[in-house]
């Protein structure tokens, strides 16, 4: 019975009396277009993507952040360029699907894709949330300023050659027999 | 047998205004209190602190398309919302704010606003029945279910009230209280009436009829504009028919030291229940729809009859002994 | 099939029965169980190689040591307990695992393989996931191996599979492992193109990303995102099983459908790389008329059908049998012409004929591959169904796995069976006009001229059985060959329609008519034996479906059919599928097409008859319709429409306008052609599915939905419908789980490569689960035939002209694809040095050809082990009038015309010239 009483009564006053104390707290929330609210870096907002350190594409196409992606608004196309790097064709978003729940940027083995503080992305005309690489190719290397996925793996590319990339030994010598 | 002794023309017309105000101007004061709660600010841009956002939902609850959708079952469909809004504002008839203010004087105050509030479910259960989508279905089938069960102990716990008073008559019965609110004796019936009160207006935490996480919006997912506006106000003006009842029934309606008027009184004690309402909602979660049935009936029946059952054996011992 | 021996083995304390004399592994994965591996290969056998399959093996209940033990390499023993879950066989595989990851340069998002990668799987599956190694990691320079495939050594793990493939099941001779310890690296002597017609495979072999395909990279998508359905390959008359996957409209890439009967695990490299034409820009996407304008597709059908009332219609051997169907019943059944050559008319019907001879079967591949004595007869059958060539390749091994039943080593022993063997090997006789690409395993080679061959074969079946024909002609190899194919347990003849050369087949048919009679003697059978393995190759994907078209008519041949139309018989030709250009000889062609009111076509690229046409009309590339085809053997198989239509292009059977749904133009196939009755079993099973409820195109992983079309509109289009199949064009819908009915795309848990197929087989290598093989629908008749007299033509003295094939050019559509043409040679003649020298000609110039009053120009090709009377003309894209030379021609120099030359030509016996050295 005692036990009846405190689960109904008394556990629920109890709630009531802290929610009522809120009454005497600042608001957590501000005037939003008068006043601008701060942004965390990490907010998980407009989508960018970056390039690396010496200024290449991040992006290499393997269409792991499309894969990942909820709402499956993220479509893109492998290309290659000469010297054997990846890079994406074309690279669209269509924001007016996209829930903001950053597991683009979770997947993305080159840290090409980021998520930004923006979110004031509201257009008129829907068809303007469809966004494409050259809106959301950046200039700078985001959140992460000195990975080069090209790099660490193994894959040969202009400026790198075989052997050059991280804890790499030079190419083997085929014809060799000598330990 | 019945008496009905009916006020003046104006003091209906002046009665009947200030609760539909009052009614929509809840709805601001309930986002503001829920807002400070949650620690955000609400409304506060439409007139003086957003007070003037009343006037716009209505603007904009007027201008909405008055759309029936061609599945529903049109009659019922319109019907519905208005039921709630007629036998709500009929309760307000039997309220005495004052010894001055108030529509009818009746000798069955408390069983007119008790078959009021059994009128009550036939606009929800219409209202989910006619929209013909099986969410609508499901809380008009819930609506029903609980609005008949709490009506039960709504009324027994009544009963402790008006055995101590004597009388039906919603007036006598405050006038009775001049000596000591009922809240001190009938305690448990007070508990027993505020929480069938909730449940009869399915406020939160026992919107179960409406549970937008589980069933859409209830028996009104199909209503749109004013239809729904009809919905939503009758709700409000139970919350504030509900707040009044308690005023009348346990905290002596109007009585109060001389310094403040009558009126003041009364709503000062309303306004009070009507601001508690709104922190339950602030605060309180919903209980599942098994739960709110088995403490009904496992537990509020029993209580409520036991209340009832002390109150009539001390009120019997306590004549006797006098006689 | 007698039912195999069962045993009883314990595997983590649950008791199984599984297949005596199979290994642990293979048994695990038939049981379901995810154990993992590298180096086995369900049709290669085990090596041992990889470590990666290490499980506990227990002496008895007591023993609670365990050993540890490959599986692969561990024969099931009556009573035997394992353990794949104890801890310690866990950390072993781990510990593999993580030792073989140790060079690989974690490049997945840059890898094609990735999300389909064998290495991926493995690697989660044994629970490694961070390099502790910190040294450097061995790199390797890649190579360029031709047009096909892309080289990235530095991503091996040394499994050793793509060798074991490429060489031992191949018999390819360029790639080889090299090296020696860590540094073990797999590649060709030099950069240059792989030779082996095989090489596609090495893709799905390599369990990681070290061979990849290079068409697909160039359009690249991941598998997950390619939409994908059951279909047929087209490429030639074996029906190879195929998953086409498609992604933006576009046909991204080919792979492998295990079928246990065809194809098994592995496909021929024009199946793989030559369906680029599918998305060629010059596809037919309108209704034309003759003027080249538009038309609407209601004014082009009523266009078609009033045409149809007094035409021919001529048939398509590339075509489906719905659609040959729909020609047939817009026409009528008498004026429904075969689409083939005159020669290879005659060909087909007397190749369907011996289908129906109760002394003959016609042998599947799983079947070819278990013959011990193999004679090919004149059939290039690399360059004509590449796919019976690889399983003739197999065939010499039995040789090898008779030995080691001898000596108690299990088949699946791969390595020591092939070391006990050495080069031992089932005999396989060869009789061709050159060289071929099976020389390497040819036990014997008779190598003659057209005419010459028929001699010896005809002599052959005499040696065979005295009441067969004989003629004089005699080759020393003919007595062994006669002998071998007597001591056989199981002896194939192979032919084919390809040469339309009728009387090899007759001498095919006498010679296992003589075999076939001679073992009922000695198997005393009371004069009737099993029958004899004939296998007769056809031309084309559905060269026999149209034959059975045709059954009743067998008079209805394109020949007739000009003819008609030429002489005014009938107004009017409707056209399916076909260049008839390469059919018959163009002037005959021009001829009729010039005679006749009305020509409407019905194709899916221009060509030389469409552009003659009053009236084209777009129909759909294979993997754009759904359709049955019917192979070599008769087995009617289903192909599912993978994408959606090209432009407004129909399958033909749309626009005759006689059938609503494809179910319906299918079903009153089966009902109105005899030939045809059984046709019905080849719609699938759909009662497993509930009603309404479909079999997804696209992986639950598809990716991209609302955003592919966005650029052209942000609101999304609906999903397309597909009312004539149980397949849906997007994710949703029940996709096959261990259930192979309608297996759109083979994947299962933790199997995202094409490993996975293990969890839709019966058994490993058995047939798929509930999967629908296809449906046999040839008859034996009660009585065997007769030998067939066959007309012995002496030496005509000059030169006799035959086709030459080339997997890389000779079928139409396939060398329309950018890939395949990578890969083509010009038309060049291949003659012998000594009719070289007589003719004046030199290598890689040009050649006159004169015959049957037209002139033709080729590039010269000389061959050293051409037989000396005999030229072999291959046409390629070259526009030739081959069917207007005749079969005597005469040769003069000319100057060599600009194209590709001979460079991509694989032959074994070619007279390089001095710069290629």
């Amino acid at each position: 019975m005692f036990r009846l009483i405190k689960d109904t009564l008394l556990s629920q006053a109890v709630t009531l009396w802290g929610v009522f104390r809120k009454l005497f707290v600042k608001a957590d929330t501000v005037q939003y277009p008068d006043e601008q609210p701060y942004m965390f870096p990490r907010w998980r907002g407009r989508i960018i993507l970056s390039r690396d350190p010496d200024g290449e594409e991040r992006c290499v196409a393997c269409n792991l952040c499309a894969v990942a992606c909820p709402v499956d608004c993220i479509a893109l196309q492998k290309a290659e360029t000469e010297d054997g790097r990846w890079y994406p064709e074309f690279f669209r978003i269509n924001f007016s699907r996209c829930i903001m729940c950053g597991f683009c940027e979770e997947a993305c083995p080159t840290n090409a894709i980021q998520l930004t503080p923006d979110f004031e992305m509201a257009e008129y005309v829907r068809q303007d949330m469809v966004w494409e690489k050259e809106d959301l190719l950046i200039d700078g290397v985001g959140k992460y300023h000195d990975y080069n996925f090209y790099r660490v793996a193994g894959k040969q590319v202009a400026g790198k050659d075989k052997g050059e990339a991280l804890n790499e030994a030079e190419p083997v010598d085929v014809r060799s027999l000598l330990p | 047998m019945f008496t009905f002794a009916v006020g003046s023309a104006l003091s209906i017309a002046s009665i009947l205004l200030a609760v539909i105000v009052l009614a929509a101007l809840l709805i601001w004061v309930e986002r503001r209190m829920l807002s400070f709660w949650q620690e955000r600010l609400g409304p506060n841009r439409v007139g003086w602190f957003g007070i003037m956002q009343v006037v716009a939902d209505m603007i904009k609850i007027f201008t909405k398309e008055d759309w029936v959708p061609p599945f529903a079952d049109r009659l019922t469909f319109v019907l519905a919302p208005a039921i709630i809004m007629i036998v709500v504002l009929m309760s307000f008839a039997v309220i005495p704010f004052t010894p001055e203010v108030g529509v009818i004087d009746s000798n069955v105050g408390v069983l007119f606003v008790l078959a009021m509030a059994s009128l009550g479910a036939y606009s929800v259960m219409l209202g989910g029945l006619s929209s013909n989508n099986k969410y609508a279905l499901l809380g008009s089938l819930r609506a029903a279910a609980q609005m008949v069960s709490y009506e039960v102990f709504m009324g027994i716990s009544l009963l402790g009230v008006v055995v101590l008073a004597g009388s039906f008559n919603l007036r006598e019965i405050v006038e009775t209280q001049a000596d000591g609110w009922y809240i001190v004796p009938q305690f448990i019936g007070f508990l027993i009436f505020l929480i069938a009160g909730v449940a009869e207006s399915h406020r939160l935490p026992f919107d179960i009829p409406e549970a937008e996480q589980e069933i859409c919006a209830g028996y009104h997912t199909e209503y749109s504009g004013m239809k729904f506006g009809m919905f939503f106000v009758g709700e409000y003006l139970g919350l504030v028919l509900i707040s009044s009842l308690i005023t009348v029934l346990f905290f002596g309606g109007w009585l109060g030291p001389a310094f403040l008027p009558p009126i003041v009184w009364f709503s000062l004690k309303a306004g009070f229940f009507i601001m508690f309402f709104i922190l339950m909602r602030a605060a309180l979660p919903r209980p599942r729809y098994d739960q709110l049935m088995s403490y009904g009936w496992l537990f509020l029946l029993p209580l409520s009859l036991l209340n009832l059952l002390v109150t009539g054996a001390v009120v019997l011992v306590s004549t006797t002994a006098t006689m | 099939m007698t039912e195999k021996a069962k045993v009883e083995i314990t595997i983590d304390g649950v008791t199984y029965e599984v297949n005596a004399g199979s290994n642990l592994l293979q048994e695990c994965l038939t049981l379901g169980m995810d154990l993992p591996y590298f180096c086995w290969h369900p049709c290669m056998g085990s090596v041992g190689a990889c470590r990666q399959c290490a499980v506990k093996q227990y002496r008895d209940a007591e023993d609670s040591a365990g050993l540890m033990t490959m599986a692969c390499m561990t024969p099931v023993q009556p009573g035997a307990r394992i353990s794949i879950e104890d801890a310690e066989a866990k950390a072993f595989r781990a510990g593999v695992i993580e030792s073989l990851m140790i060079s690989h340069p974690h490049d997945c998002p840059v890898c094609e393989e990735g999300g389909e990668c064998h290495l991926q799987d493995m690697t989660l599956m044994s629970g490694h996931n961070y390099r502790r190694y910190d040294k450097k990691k061995v790199t390797h320079r890649n190579q360029y191996l031709g047009p096909f495939i892309n080289h990235e050594m530095n991503r091996c793990i040394t499994c050793y599979r793509c060798v074991r493939f490429y060489n031992e099941y191949a018999g390819g001779e360029d790639l080889s492992a090299q090296a020696s310890h860590h540094f073990t690296y797999f590649g060709r002597h030099r950069d240059g193109t792989l030779e082996s017609e095989f090489s596609g495979n090495l893709v799905e072999v390599c369990p990681t990303g070290v061979f990849t395909d290079k068409v697909f990279s160039e359009n690249y998508t991941r598998k997950w995102d390619l939409q994908t359905a059951p279909s047929i390959c087209t490429g030639c008359g074996v029906g190879c099983n195929i998953t086409p996957g498609e992604r933006y409209g576009e046909l991204r890439r080919v792979v492998n459908r295990y079928h246990s009967e065809l194809n098994g695990y592995f496909i021929c490299d024009r199946g793989r790389f030559g369906t680029g034409y599918v998305n060629d820009a010059a596809r037919l996407a309108t209704p034309l008329d003759g003027a080249g304008n538009e038309l609407d597709a209601e004014a082009a059908g009523r266009q078609l059908r009033e045409i149809a009332g007094n035409a021919i219609g001529i048939g398509s051997p590339r075509a489906g049998n719905e659609a040959n169907f729909a020609l047939r019943k817009l026409v009528g059944e008498e004026n429904f012409h075969a689409g083939y050559s005159d020669a290879e008319h005659a060909c087909m019907q007397l190749a369907a004929e011996l289908a129906g001879d109760p002394r003959f079967y016609n042998p599947s591949i799983r079947e070819i591959e278990q013959a011990d004595a193999v004679l090919v007869l004149g059939e290039d059958v690399t360059n004509t169904a590449p796919r019976i060539a690889l399983a003739l390749r197999q065939s010499v091994h039995n040789k090898a796995l008779e030995l080691a039943d001898g000596a108690n080593i299990p088949r699946w022993q791969d390595a020591a069976v092939r070391e006990l063997a050495q080069q031992e090997r089932s005999p396989l006789c060869i009789f061709a006009c050159g060289a071929t690409r099976l020389d390497d395993v040819a036990s014997d080679r008779v190598i003659d001229t057209p005419s010459g061959l028929v001699r010896n074969a005809i002599e052959l079946a005499g040696r065979l059985d005295a009441s067969a024909p004989r003629t004089a002609k005699s080759h020393e190899a003919l007595e062994r060959v006669a002998g071998q194919l007597l001591a056989a347990r199981r002896p194939l003849i192979v032919a084919g329609t390809s040469s339309g050369n009728i009387d090899l087949i007759k001498a095919a048919a006498n010679i296992a008519g003589a075999l076939q009679k001679r073992r009922a003697v000695h198997e005393n059978h009371g004069g009737t034996a099993a029958p004899v393995d004939l296998c007769l190759l056809t031309a084309e994907v559905n060269s026999m479906g149209l034959h059975l078209h045709l059954m009743t008519r067998q008079e209805n041949s394109l020949g007739e059919a000009l003819r008609k139309l030429s002489s005014g018989e009938t107004a009017n030709v409707i056209v399916l599928e076909n260049d008839l250009y390469r059919r018959a000889p163009h002037a005959q062609v021009d001829a009729a097409l010039d005679a006749a009111r009305k020509t409407a076509v019905l194709d899916l690229l221009p060509n030389r008859t469409t552009a003659k046409a009053d009236l084209v009309l777009p129909v759909t590339a294979f993997s754009e319709q759904q359709t049955s085809y019917v192979n070599y053997e008769g087995r009617a198989q289903l192909a599912y429409q993978v994408h959606r239509n090209h432009g407004a292009a129909c399958p033909a059977w749309q626009w005759t306008g006689d059938f609503e749904h494809f179910r319906q133009a299918l079903l009153d196939c089966a009902g109105s052609v005899a030939a045809f009755a059984k046709l019905g079993e080849v719609l699938p099973d759909t009662s497993n599915l509930p009603s309404g409820i479909k079999v997804p195109r696209q992986s639950e992983r598809y990716s991209g939905r609302t955003a592919m079309k966005a650029n052209l509109n942000v609101h999304e289009p609906k999903q397309a419908q597909d009312p004539e199949s149980a397949l849906a064009f997007s994710m949703e819908g029940i996709p096959p789980r261990r259930d192979a009915t309608i297996l759109a795309s083979s994947w299962a848990p933790q199997w995202n490569s094409n490993q996975s197929i293990s969890k839709f087989q019966d058994e490993i290598n058995g047939p798929l689960r509930q999967g629908h093989g296809g449906t046999l629908l040839l008859e034996k008749k009660s009585e065997g035939g007769e030998f067939k007299p066959v007309p012995a033509n002496g030496d005509g003295g000059g030169l006799e002209l035959l086709p030459a094939f080339q997997i890389f050019g000779s079928e139409e559509l396939s060398s329309r694809s950018e890939a395949i043409r990578a890969r083509m040679t010009d038309a060049y003649l291949a003659v012998s040095p000594a009719d070289a020298e007589r003719h004046g000609l030199q290598q890689g110039r040009g050649v006159r050809l004169s015959g049957g009053g037209i002139e033709a120009i080729a590039l010269t090709c000389i061959r050293t082990q051409m037989s000396p009377g005999a030229a072999a003309l291959h046409v390629g894209d070259a526009e030739i009038d081959y069917h207007g030379l005749g079969s005597q021609v005469e040769l003069a120099p000319a100057d060599a015309p600009e194209g590709r030359g001979l460079g991509e030509l694989i032959v074994s016996d070619l007279v390089r010239m001095r710069e290629e050295r």
